[in-house]
C-alpha cells in the first residue's frame, strides 16, 4: 500500500561473502560456525602496531556493485576512521569511508529501478562505502539484560562490508522490501554476496510519517522483516500523531522475536564520530580503463535478464520481473527450460502461480527447496501428454518441492496416472448413476446436477479421471437414460 | 681479549666475529658486563633479556658459525630495540602502564629482518610514554639519564636507545621518529640517528603514535653503522600500505661511492632554524661545522623558508589528532592493563584509560580529540593539513636548488631532568628543529657537531630530498670525518 506521506530511506550493509579473506588482513572470511576468536590475527584484533592493507578484490567487487547501481565511481577513493568506543570494535574506530571533509567513498549517486504491483519506481542511491565489520558480542544467556557478563568474538571483525545508502525515496514498506529484494538479486547475480548466509545482508531503515520526525530502525535482518518493522512503525507513528503525541527523532531497535520496534536509550547529544582520513591506507586511484575492464567482466544483471526472458521466451514484463527477483529462481527457470523448451510461458506460469505461491505461503527458504528444475519440466511434460491432470499436478507439487522426488516416482507410488480409458470411465459413471439415482433424475432437467455427478466420478477416482472425457461420457450416458436405452 | 667489544663500532664487532677474533659469546658476555656496570645509573632498558637466554642464543650462533651454517649481515651483533617496536614473546610496553604486561604475539617487520640477519636482541629500551616527549622523562618505568651527565636528560623519545649507545650498552639500536624522537636523543648523547623518508622502512609492528609522521630509524655511534642498519631494515613490506615500492641502494657503499662531495652537493642553511629559541652556544657550534664545510670548498647559502614558523603548531595538531585515534584501542579488553573495577563498559574502559595513561599522553589525547571534533575539525586539523601541504611545497622548492639543508638538531644542549617536564610548551619547543622533516616526509640525520660547556653534546641536523638517504649518509660521513666526532662513548 503506497502511503502518500511516508518517506523511507535504507542503509544496507552487505558482506562481500565471495571474498576468501577479510578486508584488511588475510584471515579467512568464512567465520560462520567457527570456534570463537580462531579466525583472527594482529590486524583484525587491532593489536598495537598492526596495519591494514586493502584487499583489492574487495575494491573490484565494490566497483561491480556501484556499476550495477548506476553510481559514479570516484577516481580516487579514500578511507576514513570513524570513532566510537565499543568492545566489538577492536581499535575503537572503524575503518570506513566518508563523503564529507574531503573524503571520497567508492561511489556516489546512482539509482535502482524497482517494481511493486506492476508499478515501476526509481530509488536513488546516495552513496556506497566500503568498510570493516565489527566483531560480535555474545551474551551467555542470550539476552543483554539477563547476562552477568558479555563475551566478544572477533571472527567477524574485519569482514568486508558494503554500506549502500539510499535517498528517502520509498513510500511504503512493500517498496522497501522490493528494493532489498532487487538489490539482493543484483548481488547474487554479481556473485559477490551469498545473501542466504545469516547476517550477510542487514539493514537500517529511516522512516518519517507526515507530522512526525525521522526515526531510525536498526538491526533488521531480512527484507521481510524490514517490511514488517516499517509497517509496525507506520502504525505506531500514525497512532501517536492522531493522539497528538509528538514522534521523537530517535533510534529504535527491531526486536526480531516480538516483532516490534523498541527505543534505544535516547542520547543526550549527537554522536561525534570524529571522522578523519586513515593515513595507513594511501588513496587508491581508480582509472577509467580499470572501471571499463571490470564492467566488461560483469555477468548479466537481473534487468537485462528479464529483458531477455521477454524477448526470447515471450514472457510478460511482470512474469520476467518476478523470475529475476532472485538469481536462484531465474536460474531454476532457465535450467528447467533446458528440459522443457516447448512452452516457456507455461513453465513460467507454473513456477510463478503454483510453485512460488506455495513456497511463499510456507515461507520456505531456498535451501529447503529440494525440487530440481528437471522435475518441474517432467511435470509439465506429464501434463502435456495427459498422463496427469492439472489437479494432480497441483496436488503433488508440494511433495516434489519438499522431498525432491521425481514426478514419475510419486505418481507411480500413489497410483495417480490419469484415467483416459473410455471403458473404465463408463464403468465408473455407471456405478455413480446407480448410487445416485435421484441426482440422475435431477440432471435430466437441471444442468447443475450434471456437475455433481462429475464430481462424484472424480471422487471415486481420486481425481485421476480425465475431466473432459468424464464430462463427455456423463452427457452421453444421461442421453441414453433419457432415451430409455439405459436403465438404472 | 685485548679490546673491549663494547667499545667497538658495530661494523668492527661484526668483522671480528667473522674473522674469528671474537666469538659471539665473547661479545654478548662483554656487553652483559657493561650493562651490569652502568644500567643502574642510566635506566636505558625497560626489559632486558635474561643472561641465560642471551648466552644460549650466542652459543647456538657460535656453533652454527663454526659449522659454516651461520649467515647474516648482523651475525652475532647485539642490538637494542625501542620499546614501541613489537617483539614476539618479548614484552613491549611503549613506556606505558597501560601496556606494562603486553607481550606481542608477532614480530614487527624490522625485527623479523634483524633476526634474519643474525642480530641478537638485547632488550627493549626506555622511551617517553607512547613516544610523546622529548626527554624520556614521561616513561612509566622512570626516566633515562644522559650518560654524559647523569643529571641531564638523554633527549627523547628514543632516549633509552641513544643512552644505551652512548654508554656502550649496545653497539646499534632502533628508535622511532615522529617529530624528532631519533634525532633529538642522538643530538643529546653525541650519537647518530637517522629518520628515513616516510615509507622507506616498514612501520608494521611499530606501535603508532602519529602514523602519518613516523618512521623507525637506525641509531648508532657512527654514520657507517647507521648505514649498515638501514641496509637491513629498509625493504618494501606488503604488510605496510605506505611502504614504498622503490629500489634501495646499498647505503654503506654509497658512503664511499660519492667522491668530491663539494662539487656535487649544494648546501643551504635555513635562517629560521638558527633564530627563535636557539641557544647561542648551539648556533656557534653548528656554525663552526658549517664554516669548516665552506673551507672544504662547499657552496653554502643561507636561505629563508618563512612558513617554517608554522611547522611546530602544524606538527602538534596533526600528531595529537592522530594520537587520539591511535590510542583509542587501549581499553583493557584484549590486552594490557585493566582497571580493577566492576561496572558497565563505559565505566571499565574509562577507569582503565584514566589509570593506565600518564599525564602527557592524556593531555595529547584530549587535545587531539578536541581538534578532530565536529565544529573544530576545519579550524584545526584540516587547516593543519593545508599548512602541511604548503610546507611540503616550500621544501620541494628548496630542494630544486640545494641537495642538503643544515640546521641544529636541538635548540639547546641537554637540559636537566625535571627542568621542562612541568612546562609542556617549553618541552614542545625543543622539537622546533626536527618536526619539519616529519611533516614533509624527507630523511634527516643528526650527528655530533661538538660539545658545549660542561661537555654537553650538541648535534647538527642534515636534511635531504625524498629517498636521498644515500647522499645524506655520505654527507654525514664526510662531516663525521671532518669533526672527528665518531664512536663516542661516555665514561659513565
Amino acid at each position: 500500500m503506497e502511503e502518500r506521506n511516508v518517506k523511507i530511506g535504507l542503509e544496507v550493509h552487505v558482506q562481500l561473502t565471495a571474498l576468501k579473506t577479510k578486508l584488511f588482513c588475510s584471515c579467512p572470511s568464512d567465520y560462520r560456525g567457527k570456534p570463537p576468536n580462531t579466525h583472527v590475527c594482529p590486524v583484525c584484533l587491532g593489536l598495537p602496531g598492526a596495519l591494514p592493507v586493502v584487499n583489492r578484490k574487495a575494491i573490484d567487487y565494490a566497483i561491480m556493485v556501484a556499476l550495477a547501481l548506476n553510481s559514479k565511481i570516484n577516481e580516487k577513493i579514500i578511507f576514513f576512521r570513524k570513532h566510537y568506543f565499543y568492545p566489538d570494535l577492536p581499535k575503537n574506530f572503524q575503518i570506513t569511508q566518508y563523503d564529507r571533509a574531503s573524503g571520497a567513498p567508492i561511489a556516489i549517486g546512482g539509482f535502482l529501478k524497482i517494481n511493486v504491483n506492476g508499478k515501476e519506481k526509481i530509488v536513488r542511491i546516495r552513496r556506497i562505502n566500503i568498510e570493516e565489520d565489527p566483531g560480535k558480542l555474545v551474551y551467555p544467556t542470550g539476552s543483554i539484560i539477563t547476562s552477568p557478563y558479555t563475551l566478544v568474538d572477533y571472527n567477524r571483525s574485519g569482514i568486508a562490508l558494503l554500506e549502500i545508502v539510499t535517498e528517502p525515496d520509498m513510500s511504503s514498506p512493500a517498496e522497501a522490501r522490493a528494493f532489498l529484494n532487487k538489490l539482493r538479486s543484483i548481488l547474487e547475480h554479481l556473485g559477490v554476496c551469498n545473501c542466504e548466509l545469516e547476517g550477510s545482508m542487514r539493514a537500517d531503515a529511516n522512516i518519517s510519517v507526515a507530522g512526525g520526525s525521522r526515526v531510525e530502525i536498526k538491526n533488521i535482518g531480512s527484507p521481510k522483516d524490514v517490511e514488517k518493522a516499517l509497517a509496525y512503525e507506520i502504525v505506531r507513528q500514525k497512532q501517536a500523531i492522531s493522539k497528538g503525541v509528538i514522534v521523537k527523532s530517535e533510534t529504535r531497535h527491531w526486536d526480531d522475536l516480538r516483532k516490534v520496534t523498541v527505543p534505544l536509550r535516547v542520547k543526550e547529544e549527537e554522536q561525534d564520530y570524529r571522522y578523519f582520513p586513515e593515513a595507513d591506507i594511501p588513496p587508491i586511484v581508480i582509472t577509467k580503463d580499470y572501471i571499463e575492464k571490470i564492467r566488461e567482466s560483469m555477468p548479466e544483471l537481473p534487468d537485462a535478464r528479464a529483458k531477455r526472458f521477454i524477448e526470447n521466451y515471450g514472457l510478460t514484463e511482470y512474469e520476467a520481473q518476478v523470475l529475476v527477483t532472485s538469481k536462484w529462481l531465474a536460474d531454476f527457470f532457465e535450467e528447467a527450460l533446458k528440459h522443457y523448451s516447448r512452452k516457456p510461458k507455461k513453465l513460467a506460469n507454473i513456477l510463478i502461480n503454483d510453485f512460488l505461491r506455495w513456497v511463499h505461503e510456507k515461507e520456505l527458504e531456498p535451501d529447503r527447496i529440494k525440487a530440481k528444475p528437471q522435475h518441474i519440466a517432467e511435470l509439465l511434460k506429464l501434463l502435456d501428454d495427459k498422463v496427469i491432470s492439472i489437479k494432480i499436478l497441483k496436488n503433488i507439487l508440494p511433495e516434489i518441492i519438499i522431498n525432491g522426488k521425481s514426478p514419475h516416482e510419486i505418481i507411480s507410488e500413489r497410483d495417480l496416472v490419469k484415467i483416459s480409458d473410455k471403458e473404465v470411465i463408463k464403468k465408473i459413471v455407471l456405478e455413480v448413476f446407480i448410487e445416485h439415482k435421484k441426482s440422475v433424475c435431477d440432471a435430466l432437467v437441471n444442468k447443475r446436477a450434471i456437475h455433481y455427478l462429475i464430481g462424484q466420478v472424480m471422487r471415486k477416482t481420486r481425481g485421476k479421471a480425465d475431466p473432459e472425457l468424464t464430462h463427455k461420457i456423463v452427457l452421453e450416458m444421461l442421453e441414453k437414460v433419457k432415451k430409455g436405452e439405459l436403465r438404472i | 681479549m685485548s679490546v673491549k667489544a663494547y667499545r667497538l663500532e658495530a661494523l668492527e664487532i661484526i668483522r671480528n666475529i667473522r674473522e674469528g677474533n671474537l666469538s659471539i659469546t665473547d661479545v654478548i658476555e662483554d656487553f652483559l658486563e657493561r650493562v651490569e656496570r652502568v644500567e643502574k645509573k642510566i635506566n636505558a632498558f625497560i626489559t632486558l633479556r635474561s643472561k641465560d637466554e642471551l648466552l644460549q642464543e650466542a652459543k647456538i650462533k657460535d656453533r652454527l658459525l663454526k659449522e659454516g651454517k651461520a649467515r647474516g649481515r648482523l651475525l652475532g651483533l647485539p642490538i637494542a630495540i625501542k620499546d614501541n617496536i613489537s617483539t614476539k614473546n618479548l614484552r613491549t610496553t611503549c613506556g606505558s602502564k597501560i601496556l606494562y604486561n603486553y607481550i606481542p604475539p608477532y614480530d614487527a617487520t624490522v625485527v623479523k629482518l634483524l633476526k634474519e640477519e643474525g642480530a641478537i636482541i638485547l632488550g627493549k629500551t626506555n622511551m617517553d610514554e607512547f613516544a610523546m616527549g622529548s626527554s624520556t622523562e614521561t616513561s612509566f618505568f622512570g626516566p633515562t639519564r644522559n650518560p654524559w651527565d647523569l643529571e641531564r636528560v638523554p633527549g627523547g623519545s628514543s632516549g633509552g636507545s641513544a643512552a644505551a649507545l652512548a654508554s656502550g650498552e649496545a653497539p646499534l639500536a632502533l628508535g622511532s621518529d615522529t617529530g624528532g624522537s631519533v634525532r633529538a636523543p642522538a643530538s643529546f648523547t653525541a650519537t647518530v640517528g637517522l629518520k628515513p623518508t616516510y615509507g622507506l622502512v616498514s612501520r608494521y609492528g611499530l606501535i603508532a603514535y602519529a602514523n602519518s609522521l613516523e618512521q623507525i630509524g637506525p641509531m648508532g655511534r657512527t654514520v657507517r653503522d647507521v648505514a649498515l642498519l638501514l641496509n637491513v631494515i629498509s625493504k618494501y613490506d606488503p604488510y605496510d600500505g605506505t611502504s614504498l615500492k622503490v629500489k634501495r641502494p646499498d647505503y654503506l657503499e654509497s658512503i664511499s661511492k660519492f667522491n668530491n662531495l663539494h662539487r656535487r652537493v649544494k648546501i643551504a642553511v635555513v635562517r629560521e632554524m638558527f633564530e627563535e629559541g636557539v641557544s647561542r652556544e648551539v648556533v656557534t657550534i653548528v656554525g663552526n661545522v658549517v664554516n669548516k664545510l665552506v673551507d672544504e670548498g662547499f657552496i653554502v647559502d643561507e636561505i629563508s623558508i618563512p612558513v617554517i614558523k608554522y611547522a611546530l603548531p602544524t606538527y602538534y595538531i596533526i600528531a595529537m589528532s592522530e594520537a587520539s585515534s591511535n590510542l583509542a584501542r587501549y581499553d583493557g579488553v584484549r590486552y594490557g592493563f585493566r582497571a580493577n573495577v566492576h561496572g558497565d563498559w563505559n565505566e571499565v574502559f574509562s577507569e582503565t584509560r584514566g589509570n593506565g595513561f600518564g599525564k602527557e599522553v592524556k593531555r595529547r589525547i584530549i587535545m587531539g580529540t578536541f581538534t578532530l571534533s565536529a565544529g573544530y575539525f576545519d579550524q584545526y586539523y584540516f587547516k593543519a593539513l593545508k599548512v602541511r601541504t604548503l610546507i611540503i611545497k616550500e621544501f620541494k622548492k628548496a630542494f630544486e636548488k640545494y641537495s642538503i639543508l643544515i640546521s641544529p638538531t636541538m635548540p639547546t644542549p641537554p637540559f636537566k631532568l625535571g627542568e621542562k617536564i612541568a612546562d609542556p610548551l617549553a618541552m614542545y619547543m625543543s622539537d622546533i628543529e626536527t618536526v619539519t622533516a616529519n611533516i614533509v616526509g624527507i630523511p634527516a640525520i643528526s650527528i655530533p657537531a661538538g660539545f658545549a660547556k660542561e661537555k654537553l653534546p650538541v648535534g647538527i641536523q642534515l636534511m635531504a630530498n625524498y629517498l636521498k638517504e644515500d647522499l645524506l649518509l655520505a654527507m654525514a660521513a664526510f662531516i663525521e670525518e671532518l669533526t672527528g666526532l665518531k664512536n663516542l662513548i661516555a665514561e659513565v
